[in-house]
């Protein structure tokens, strides 16, 4: 009985640890955007205060307006919005057609063209950028979104096609053979019914390539001068940055990224999980 | 499906992408090539690199660079490795803890710099804290690149950032891992470490290869958080590349960079494809 009690109360303590371990590895993600969060929101004379409170004082608004009325910062927000739409839209466009053309055919080559879809993984895509930069000049398209929008589609294309494929693998085949035997034709039967049901997931994609071409920073950099994305404007000025602008543009390039996985949580291991295999 | 009929409707959903992959991401690759072995007139040369790997900064990027990357990826692997195994517990409220765990995964490496900054800088939060814990009186210069301070601080930043993909890649690995196999070991007395050694661990070894291998090619490529937390201070390869062809404005030297940068990655593909053929024979 009393050994029975020792090795019930030893389970207790073990499940404890357990949560301990789990609870601070959440403290130890989320405290650091708690303090951009506070650094971001706080009046500016704060931001410069030292020792800094580690709770907030008093929240304001005064800083991240500072940082969207510096200089370029707003055409900057509007050329990643475009870039970041341009992307999403081209490689959805593109990408889907090959991932349901993997998902529902049975075809000579279907290993090799996943294979190399894979392999795409093993290409470090910094340096895309250096020899597209000389060929884009070339085409006369230097310092345009679209080219910083075609290099984003050609990152995520690989996971888009991937993705997608398992998104219409997940749409049964026998539904879309029913509505054929009731008279669609077969891009009909694709229309009504195979594309509805998998619009969340194409959705989920389309919001994975816009995190990516919301967070890309070193081929923006490459690729443009002017016509900067905010990313790319941000580490161009960060040297000379005051701190404000630095810690309100942290936050400001954080919030979307954190919204968007909120909404894409449940394709997480699709997403992520699936491509990287 | 016909098999008698040579179908081509597989193909013509193929073909934009791969015409497009073909474009911009098999063709620039191939013309890196060209700009990093040829001169300007066309002729094939190996001076680029010659110059490259004679630069001082090369050697100091480089050094940097894989300082780097031996800290960062088994710091990573193993914090990942808790966190998967924690899930495994079925606790309460996990899916709230997916989600937290997760979210470093939508965090540009730009705002995952400027974060870590927040916290080290002059008038930071550790200063502030370490003053509030009457540790220090004035604030300490972490960021000072003469010291090793900005290298801690770059490898908390990543491995902040990028433990989650790990631990996505860790997850996916133990879901595809029959409860049978774990809980046979429990039955047979095995403890819980002696679960994860003998049992986990070996069943998990494909996506431990994987994680592993990914993130090392992505730790190459280390850029945005480096410039936010230490501007100049640490240099690594991939700042040089992007240097040599924004600021120096020579596409050459910038190419034999991104071949450099492409031929460590290649070289642990080499291993990733392999663990992809022990993964066919590893299914269960």
């Amino acid at each position: 009985m009393k050994r029975k009690r020792t090795v019930l109360s030893s389970r207790l303590i073990g499940r404890g640890l357990v949560y301990l371990a789990a609870i601070l590895i959440a403290l130890w993600i989320l405290i650091p955007i708690y303090l951009i969060a506070m650094a971001a929101l706080s009046p500016r004379d704060v931001i410069y205060d030292w020792p800094k409170p580690l709770f907030p004082q008093a929240i304001s608004v005064e800083t991240m307006q500072f940082f969207l009325n510096s200089y370029q910062v707003l055409p900057s927000l509007r050329n990643s919005v475009i870039v970041a739409l341009l992307a999403l839209v081209v490689s959805l466009v593109i990408g889907a057609p090959a991932g349901y053309g993997l998902a529902r055919y049975v075809f000579r080559g279907q290993d090799v063209f996943r294979v190399a879809i894979l392999s795409t993984r093993a290409f470090p895509i910094v340096i895309l950028s250096i020899p597209l930069g000389v060929i884009f000049r070339q085409w006369g398209m230097y310092d345009s979104l679209i080219s910083v929008a075609l290099l984003h589609v050609a990152m995520a294309l690989p996971t888009t096609i991937l993705v997608t494929s398992s998104v219409f693998m997940g749409v049964s085949k026998e539904l879309e053979e029913a509505a054929t035997v009731f008279g669609c034709n077969r891009v009909q039967a694709f229309m009504r019914v195979a594309l509805p049901l998998a619009l969340p997931g194409l959705a989920a994609s389309a919001i994975f390539t816009f995190v990516l071409s919301w967070n890309e920073v070193f081929a923006a950099t490459i690729l443009t001068l002017f016509n900067r994305t905010l990313p790319a404007l941000m580490i161009v000025q960060l040297d000379a940055a005051p701190v404000a602008f630095r810690f309100a543009g942290g936050f400001f390039i954080l919030i979307p990224a954190i919204v968007f996985m909120f909404f894409i949580r449940r394709y997480l291991f699709s997403l992520w999980g699936i491509t990287l295999k | 499906m016909n098999l008698k009929r040579f179908n081509w409707e597989p193909y013509l959903l193929l073909l934009p992408s791969t015409l497009y992959l073909v474009l911009f991401f098999a063709w620039p690759m191939f013309q890196a090539f060209g700009l990093a072995f040829r001169t300007d007139e066309g002729q094939l040369t190996l001076a680029h690199l010659q110059r490259m790997f004679g630069d001082a900064a090369f050697a100091e990027a480089l050094r940097n660079t894989v300082k780097l990357i031996i800290a960062i990826v088994p710091l990573q692997f193993i914090l990942a490795l808790v966190m998967a195994l924690l899930m495994m517990e079925r606790l309460r409220g996990s899916d709230i803890l997916v989600y937290i765990y997760s979210i470093p995964l939508a965090v540009s490496d730009l705002a995952a710099g400027i974060i870590w900054f927040s916290i080290f800088t002059e008038r930071g939060y550790l200063n502030s804290l370490l003053h509030g814990l009457g540790v220090l009186d004035k604030p300490f210069l972490f960021l000072n690149y003469q010291t090793s301070w900005p290298l801690v601080a770059i490898i908390l930043a990543e491995v902040w950032r990028a433990t989650s993909i790990v631990f996505v890649v860790l997850v996916a690995g133990l879901q595809s891992i029959p409860r049978d196999y774990v809980e046979a070991a429990e039955v047979f007395g095995a403890g819980w470490f002696k679960r994860v050694w003998r049992v986990i661990l070996p069943l998990l070894r494909p996506s431990i290869q994987t994680a592993l291998i990914l993130r090392t090619i992505l730790a190459v490529q280390v850029f945005a958080v480096v410039m936010a937390l230490a501007g100049r201070g640490v240099n690594v390869v991939a700042a040089e590349a992007y240097r040599w062809y924004g600021e120096y404005r020579n596409a050459h030297m910038a190419a034999a960079y991104a071949m450099f940068i492409l031929s460590i990655s290649l070289a642990t593909a080499f291993v990733y494809l392999r663990t992809v053929r022990v993964k066919e024979e590893m299914r269960l």
